[in-house]
């Protein structure tokens, strides 16, 4: 800490500012930047790494090349069925409706995704999804979002340059990381941070926030996310004064690596399933058929003859159950591994060997042929491979309201992962990705209307201050490793918060991270402040510790299994439950969390009528659903309410 | 589960030395799992990029027995038993921390490349392209971005002098990509490449496609072609001859 300048604090101010540099993040700044609004965006790693580049399948969007019965109907029951109907209906709409024109957008940017043989974009398979609607490029679809965005990006910085515009009316600040927002009269007003290559300081004032932060998967030790996903987006909100929805539903992909060890957790695409693949037990039995809920029973073949046929004549068979949606799959490969029908190292095979040609494969999935060649010896050509459930997603998030995405936070939005409801219980593959672009979008739009009405904000030096000590603490404290208490706290999550959950097993876990917050507290960075990972881990695991007491919260207040939250003290989905969301905030003052319940919008009578009442019966109570009942027609709903039923304290 | 010496550089700008751990490797694991292990038990302020952990996102470059890699994608059983493993950062960059590297270069070069261009006459969802002619340029839009081609590209590696004129074959395949894009509206992509990328100073040594993790054939199947169609251009007289008259000068640099 030779350098003199490291104590003085950055100051900086923006029209937008979009924290996060993954898709829904760029996809923002894209739109702020053209309303003629400056944006800063913050990433945490450098520009271009961010999660985004590891979804592989693909982006889901009814454009109808594949199948020209797709639309946006159809994707939206996928959606709302992968659900278990519990989403935001009106988020779950404007996703389906809006997403291929999304995805045409970024061939304007330069994307080259690939192609029918009429030259159209190519569309895939996936689990949930009726017709083959994923919009890829080889298994590297992500990677294509994301470089696209960012050269995006560029080029309106470009555009800025020729212009005569100074750069920061659209700054990428890469390697920093956000600690605090500021709000002022209950509104956001700027952010605080660091810069990780020198440990510098920066207070950015900013009428408007969008919170793209992805998600919280790094507090589960077998999972697919990065270092990045710690829950920062989750857990600034909450501190700002918002709240979050459905954090109890976290999506373990069915297919993760699970050998060798170092490799364990991650992804293993949904697209070897989507193209042919199949899962089977130690006994060579491909399971699949025994694990059709009854929900499904309709759309999915009970007999490998007709799944095998749903290749190639989808209209006149019913689908493999290998596609069936994530948390069944997920379900099922437990199962198989609990009753002791699992693989040597605790997973099931994934066989697309004897199914599909190597010249096919290698085609198809290219990234995937690479990764187990280069870090498990397995020729996916010639031999099967071996996976397991992995921690891939939370569908809980901030609540916001759909057509805006914003929070009930004045000038405070949020898109992607870090926001909740649009998919409810359960996230079907490809969805992510339209996901973010699509609220991507609506965030940045209704951030810059925002901040076209605001005054530019101050921020005083005394709420500076206070960050600046919140964020050197761990340098004066004499407790833990940050490592050590990341693992400690991992520990938790997986053996108590996991796949399959228990009452008691949820108490013991609130119990057990009651236990680490004052450790957590304390934690300790050695070393100086220039790209010290100790230090930014130690200011990560507070944002850790409090996604985790909210969803083993939640999940334990929610006495039913439904998608991502599997209770077994609790099998099977209960009507009345999927009346209500579970809500979290913060309690002023001492920062309790706090637990309320609130009704799941309802559908309005056009788009019940997408669905059989047949169907509907199997998740709704009958008032919900018979047209003839007043108690079916529909509220508003595509808002935050302010209706508390229960409350539950917890520390 | 055996026991291993680790060597790996650890400094800053102003300099730095090589610091010894001894540390435990388990069956299966690359390099970055070793050095995460270094970080938990040892050096909880080691500074190192990484992200992915699957050769996804090119963060985790370095330089790992003199050989630039991607420390998430090398396997320990490519050593042998008693081999010590030394560590050090990216050497065409300067050192941020430890095996952190300032690639901001690599950034402000591709803040010179000019975009896309898309064409006037289509609309969003009006575009219609054949697999065989995308396939050309998703070959160069697998690039992580890893900064392994630029790292040991010989034209910067010990010559910071050609830094400014020089932008790498990260960024010449970028030109191909949109030379090859079948849509893009712009014609000068290979002239730009050779005046503002200096591709002239590429000899073709193809060190940058012996080192990409993606095996993309930045030499063969960007750079060469490229160098081809521009000197069969530039140096043949009635192209010359038309060039004289026309006057085709450089488009400007981006609309």
């Amino acid at each position: 800490m030779s350098d003199n300048t490291i104590n003085d604090v950055e100051h900086l101010a923006c029209d937008v500012l979009v924290i996060g540099a993954g898709g829904a993040g760029l996809r923002a700044a894209v739109e702020a930047r053209l309303a003629g609004k400056s944006v800063i965006v913050i990433s945490k790693s450098l520009f271009g790494k961010a999660h985004t580049v590891m979804a592989e399948g693909g982006a889901a969007a009814a454009m109808g090349n594949a199948n020209a019965n797709d639309n946006w109907q159809v994707h939206f029951r996928d959606t709302m069925r992968g659900g278990k109907f519990l989403n935001n209906y009106r988020m779950a709409e404007l996703h389906a409706q809006e997403a291929p024109a999304r995805i045409w957008e970024l061939e304007t940017y330069g994307a080259l995704f690939d192609r029918t043989a009429d030259g159209r974009i190519s569309q895939r398979n996936f689990g949930g999804h009726e017709y083959p609607r994923l919009a890829h490029v080889g298994d590297r679809t992500g990677l294509e979002l994301i470089r696209t965005l960012q050269q995006k990006l560029v080029s309106l910085q470009q555009d800025d340059e020729a212009a005569g515009e100074p750069e920061s009316k659209l700054q990428v600040i890469d390697e920093t990381t956000i600690t605090e927002l500021f709000t002022d009269g209950g509104a956001v007003k700027g952010a605080f941070g660091y810069r990780r290559s020198t440990g510098r300081f920066m207070a950015i004032a900013a009428p408007a926030i969008v919170l793209a932060t992805g998600g919280i998967g790094r507090s589960f030790k077998v999972t697919s996310n990065s270092w990045e996903y710690t829950g920062d987006g989750h857990a600034l909100a909450l501190r700002a004064g918002a709240r979050l929805i459905n954090m109890e539903f976290i999506q373990f992909h069915p297919t993760g690596m699970v050998w060798p060890p170092s490799v364990r957790g991650i992804l293993v695409t949904e697209s070897v399933r989507g193209d042919g693949g199949v899962l089977k037990n130690a006994n060579g039995e491909r399971f699949m058929f025994d694990y059709i809920p009854e929900v499904f029973k309709a759309q999915y073949a009970d007999n490998p003859e007709e799944a095998d046929r749903w290749y190639t004549d989808p209209d006149a068979n019913r689908r493999p159950p290998e596609l069936l949606p994530r948390d069944e799959v997920a379900r099922a490969i437990n199962s198989e591994v609990k009753a002791g029908r699992g693989t040597e190292h605790g997973g099931v095979y994934l066989d697309i060997a004897s199914r599909r040609s190597a010249d096919y494969i290698k085609s198809r999935l290219p990234s995937m042929h690479h990764q187990f060649k280069e870090l498990a010896d397995v020729d996916i050509t010639a031999a099967p491979m071996e996976v397991g459930p992995t921690c891939h997603y939370i569908m809980g998030g901030i609540e916001v309201e759909a057509d805006t995405a914003a929070s009930a936070v004045p000038g405070l939005y949020a898109a992607g992962e870090v926001s909740g409801g649009m998919h409810g219980s359960n996230r079907l593959g490809g969805n992510s990705l339209s996901d973010l672009l699509v609220f991507g979008k609506r965030a940045g739009e209704y951030a810059a209307a925002h901040a076209a009405a605001a005054e530019p904000p101050k921020l005083a030096d005394e709420e500076i201050e206070t960050a600046i000590q919140n964020a050197l603490r761990p340098f004066g404290n004499d407790g833990e490793n940050p490592y050590e208490l990341q693992n400690a706290l991992q520990a938790v999550n997986g053996r108590l918060v996991g796949i399959i959950r228990k009452a008691d097993e949820l108490e013991e876990a609130l119990t057990e991270l009651a236990a680490l917050r004052p450790r957590i507290e304390n934690v300790t960075a050695v070393g100086g402040r220039a790209y010290n990972p100790g230090w930014h881990l130690a200011l990560d695991l507070r944002n850790m510790y409090l996604c985790s007491v909210t969803t083993a919260m939640a999940a334990l207040e929610r006495d039913e299994s439904r998608g991502g939250h599997t209770r077994e003290d609790a099998p099977g989905m209960n009507p009345e439950w999927r009346k209500t969301n579970l809500v979290v905030s913060l309690e002023e003052g001492a920062g309790e969390v706090r637990l309320t319940r609130q009704p799941v919008p309802q559908m309005p009578p056009e788009l019940l009528d997408l669905f059989d009442p047949t169907e509907l019966s199997k998740y709704m109570t009958p008032e919900e659903y018979r047209r003839d009942s007043p108690a079916g027609t529909p509220s508003a709903g595509t808002g935050p309410a302010d209706t508390d039923s229960t409350e539950a304290e917890e520390a | 589960m055996s026991a291993r010496t680790f060597r790996v550089w650890r400094g800053d700008a102003e300099g730095g030395d090589f610091a010894e751990f001894d540390v435990e490797v388990n069956e299966g694991e690359v390099v970055l799992d070793v050095v995460h292990r270094i970080q938990a038990e040892q050096a909880p302020d080691l500074a190192v990029r990484w992200n992915c952990k699957a050769g996804k996102c090119g963060s985790c470059s370095a330089e790992v027995n003199g050989r630039p890699r991607l420390m998430c994608m090398t396997r320990m059983n490519v050593f042998e038993e008693d081999e010590p493993v030394t560590i050090t950062p990216l050497r065409t960059f300067p050192v941020v921390r430890d095996l952190v590297t300032d690639v901001s270069f690599n950034y402000e070069k591709s803040r010179r490349m000019p975009a896309f261009a898309p064409p006037k006459d289509l609309r969003p969802g009006e575009y219609r392209m054949q697999q065989v002619d995308v396939e050309r340029s998703q070959e160069f839009r697998k690039c992580i971005e890893c900064f392994l081609c630029q790292n040991t590209c010989h034209v910067v590696r010990d010559h910071d002098e050609n830094k400014p004129e020089f932008a790498g074959p990260r960024l010449f395949i970028r030109a191909a990509e949109l030379d090859m894009h079948p849509l893009d509206a712009r014609s000068d992509r290979r002239e730009w490449a050779q005046d503002d990328q200096g591709l002239g100073y590429c000899n073709i040594t193809k060190c940058c496609s012996d080192v990409c993790p993606e095996n993309i054939k930045i030499t063969d199947n960007a750079i060469i072609p490229m160098k081809e169609r521009v000197a069969g251009e530039r140096y043949d007289p009635l192209v010359w001859l038309g060039r004289k008259i026309f006057r085709k000068d450089k488009a400007p640099k981006s609309e």
